[in-house]
């Protein structure tokens, strides 16, 4: 993969004009042109295949080099699309065949082998039924009688898709294809009939709110930077999805680069910023691909750059790369990453909106924030505000993982409940496991225990159980977890990722994970001085936290105790059986396992014995084998190894 | 001066500070980490002391200051990957390479990294071996995965991904 190339299909201005033009007239029937574009109409089968960062982690490549084989061996003149994540993860890789006229059938977890055999019976006009998830497509296209439809799917049926509408479904590398299907539309409104006051005035009516973990009003901010007087601006767009957990943010730049880009260049046009940064993980090559093509494309054809559609705006966009730091998610801290110094946070005020960037107003919005600008400014806030609750409007996307049956990117309106999403979209717990807990926001969140599975997903509701919405990364969680383990993988992580320039995040957090780790230690590997800091450290554990919370100086630091304090608040059985039995109900933190072998089952076919990387396992081949204790490491090898259910965990 | 800085340096004409991060991860992306004399002859370009230059670098997860072998692993130790089971799954990429993370094999074949998150979360638990993904990994799987990067080293094969 080569991050820095970038292809552009170039778009004339002329055709570009049509394109738009098109847009406007809705009543009129739409020209030949752009239904091909919008894949109404094709007069040649074409094959979808999800090629984002997940579906190539999957094996999507593979199939892709499978379908364009095979159509190749058979002289078949088909269209091999690769559009980003439709948001099904657990079902990848995911293939879809459209034939000329008919709805689009998709196909899941499909394997380079299973490629020949689907196209073919496809190709012949019979729907497969292994692999067959369901069809979708334009309504000009006629359905395949009887069989289920996409939007029927338990995991898309409790959706409402509008910031990931065209993801999966779009080639996101195709300017057209976006334009056909009502990209830049709002930017096109906004240049020709609204000032940079009325659009901060509509957005802040919408009642959109920043998506990336504050959530302030979106057009609040921008009200505030639009009336500070200075000579330059500088519009950020935060791509850097700092949050373990989180990735919507790259499914979406992967998917539907020009909604983000027309979303920024509505917001830069709005505070009036002539310059914008989109701030990006390193670690998101593709997505840096897509967004370097997206730019170039927009560039060529006058949607960015200089006098944009001949408005007098200018916009220049610069990629800046993240260097991985988790703190640069603040927003001053962000602001130095890109000044290159370190990303450390400083106190405010000046908020960023007064001096930012380079000391000018500056102002930084998440991914999924500038996605959702587009339809606001082209459809009307009143539009926007009729989904939601009284205080979140709009829809959320959430980052589905854990322990789920299926996982993938959930976009839901707000006020539906974490039950809905877990158990609907989400399809429950397997493996017949029982449900623990949600976490939802990241480092900065906490859990929702099973009691308040019917909350509504909304800023406030959120905040009432300890947890908060942050960029929407739901993990979840089953009986197989330690709540006690989970609080101390993240505290490891701020502890890590403190920037250590205030010293009650960068003392305070390494405290508290002491503590967390003098919880878990078994007794074997205790002193009596050690066994006495352990119950010092249990007893002030709910005092650092709210020290390093009140005193802290960055949100980092000030949400750095929720998961201990949340895990605590919910699942105060699971902290006490460790602190005071010295037991893992969950059998995950290692050092209080014991693990034997139950003579009776044994085979003795020394699977285990080889599995142990600790020499831990004594016995003869078809001879009862013994774990020896002092050696034992723990690490669960021989449990897996096992076929006879012989190893027992206490 | 490091000749082969030198070039990328000469990308960055009239470099100002905000240009230090985009040149250390040009130089990195080239060299695999940041050599001692490449620090010093970007403190140079910029006109900054090599502290300065060092005290970004270090703070910065991404940066390494030694070299990475031929094929990198990155362990993803983000939630999702976390809940299930990516603890054990380092410990066995560990003990299969021999290696802590932040190490490099004795032959120069695998580097190891743990990444915070990779960002395909529904695949979990994830690991990327010279920008392959592989996904849904289990400690069992950890020896096989590495066995066939090791035979196409051997075959002489390209590693291109």
């Amino acid at each position: 993969m080569q991050p820095d190339a970038t292809t552009v299909n170039p778009v004339s201005a002329e055709r570009l004009r049509t394109l738009l033009r098109d847009d406007d007239g809705r009543d009129a029937a739409p020209t030949a042109e752009l239904r091909r574009l919008r894949r109404e109409e094709n007069d040649r089968p074409i094959v979808y295949v999800g090629a984002g960062t997940c579906g190539l982690g999957a094996g999507a490549g593979k199939v892709l080099a499978a379908v364009r084989a095979h159509l190749a061996a058979g002289g078949v003149d088909a269209e091999v699309v690769e559009t980003g994540c439709i948001g099904l993860c657990s079902e990848e890789p995911l293939l879809e065949v459209q034939l000329p006229g008919r709805a689009r059938a998709v196909f899941g977890r499909v394997k380079p082998a299973d490629v020949p055999g689907l196209l073919d019976a496809m190709l012949a006009g019979t729907v497969p039924t292994a692999h067959y998830l369901g069809q979708h497509g334009p309504q000009a296209l006629r359905r395949w009688e009887g069989l289920a439809a996409l939007a029927d799917h338990p995991f898309f049926a409790g959706q409402t898709r509008w910031v990931l509408r065209n993801c999966g479904l779009i080639d996101p590398g195709s300017l057209e294809e976006a334009l056909a299907c009502g990209g830049y539309r709002g930017l096109v409104k906004a240049l020709r009939t609204l000032t940079p006051a009325e659009v901060c005035a509509e957005v802040e009516r919408s009642g959109l709110r920043g998506r990336g973990g504050g959530g302030f009003p979106t057009g609040r901010k921008w009200t505030f930077a639009l009336n500070t007087p200075a000579e330059q601006r500088y519009m950020i767009c935060n791509a850097d999805e700092g949050d373990p957990g989180a990735f919507m943010d790259r499914a979406v730049i992967e998917g539907d680069p020009h909604r983000v880009l027309e979303g920024l260049a509505l917001a830069a046009y709005a505070v009036g910023a002539t310059k914008a940064y989109i701030y990006i993980r390193a670690e998101y090559p593709l997505a840096i691909r897509r967004l370097r093509e997206a730019i170039a494309q927009a560039e060529a054809c006058g949607l960015l750059g200089d006098d944009i559609l001949e408005s007098g705006f200018d916009l220049k966009v610069t990629i800046k790369k993240g260097a991985g730091a988790f703190v640069c998610g603040e927003e001053t801290a962000l602001i130095h990453s890109i000044e290159g110094r370190r990303g450390m946070p400083r106190p405010r005020p000046p908020f960023p909106a007064v001096s930012g960037l380079f000391g000018k107003p500056s102002v930084i919005n998440n991914v999924e924030t500038l996605a959702n600008v587009p339809q606001i400014v082209e459809r009307g806030a009143d539009w926007f505000s009729s989904l939601g609750t009284a205080g979140s409007k709009g829809t959320k996307v959430f980052a589905l993982s854990g322990k789920v049956a299926r996982t993938g990117l959930v976009e839901v309106a707000m006020g539906t409940s974490v039950r809905e999403i877990v158990f609907g979209a989400g399809g429950g717990i397997p493996g017949g496991k029982a449900y623990k807990a949600v976490q939802i926001g990241g480092p900065s969140g906490g859990c929702i225990p099973g009691q308040h599975l019917d909350i509504l997903v909304d800023y406030e509701s959120l905040k009432t159980v300890g947890a908060m919405m942050g960029s929407g990364g739901l993990v979840v969680m089953d009986e197989d977890t330690c709540m006690v383990d989970v609080a101390r993988f993240f505290m490891d992580f701020i502890q890590r990722e403190s920037c250590g320039k205030c010293i009650p995040c960068r003392e305070g957090t390494k405290h508290l994970r002491d503590m967390l780790d003098a919880i878990v230690r078994g007794r074997r590997h205790e002193t009596g001085a050690d066994a006495l800091a352990r119950f010092k450290g249990v007893t002030y554990l709910p005092r650092l936290a709210e020290v390093i919370r009140e005193t802290s100086l960055c949100g980092l630091g000030m949400t750095a105790p929720n998961p201990v304090l949340s895990t605590m608040r919910w699942f105060p059985e699971e902290y006490e059986a460790h602190i005071y039995e010295r037991r893992c109900p969950a059998k995950v933190c290692r050092d209080l396992l014991t693990f034997d072998i139950d003579t009776e089952l044994c085979k003795g076919c020394t699977l285990c014995a080889r599995a142990c990387p600790a020499g831990a396992i004594v016995g003869g081949k078809k001879q009862p084998h013994l774990i020896v204790h002092e050696k034992c490491i723990a690490c669960g090898a021989c449990l897996e190894a096992c076929k006879f259910d012989a190893v027992e965990v206490s | 001066m490091n000749p082969c800085v030198a070039d990328i340096l000469e990308n960055f004409p009239g470099a100002r500070r905000d240009s230090l991060i985009p040149i250390l991860q040009a130089v990195q992306e080239r060299d695999g980490f940041l050599s001692r004399e490449s620090v010093l002859a970007i403190g140079r370009h910029l006109d900054l002391p090599a502290s300065k230059v060092y005290g970004v670098a270090t703070f910065y997860n991404q940066f390494r200051f030694t070299p990475i072998g031929r094929f990198h692993v990155q362990v993803c130790r983000g939630t999702a990957c976390h809940v299930k089971g990516s603890a054990n799954v380092l410990d066995a990429v560990e003990r299969e390479l021999g290696v802590r993370a932040g190490g490099t094999t004795r032959d120069g074949l695998f580097s190891l990294e743990v990444v915070a998150c990779i960002g395909a979360c529904g695949l979990a638990p994830v690991i990327a071996v010279g920008g392959d993904f592989h996904a849904g990994v289990a400690p069992r799987d950890v020896p096989a995965i590495f066995a066939a990067y090791r035979e196409r080293a051997k075959g002489g094969g390209s590693d291109a991904a």
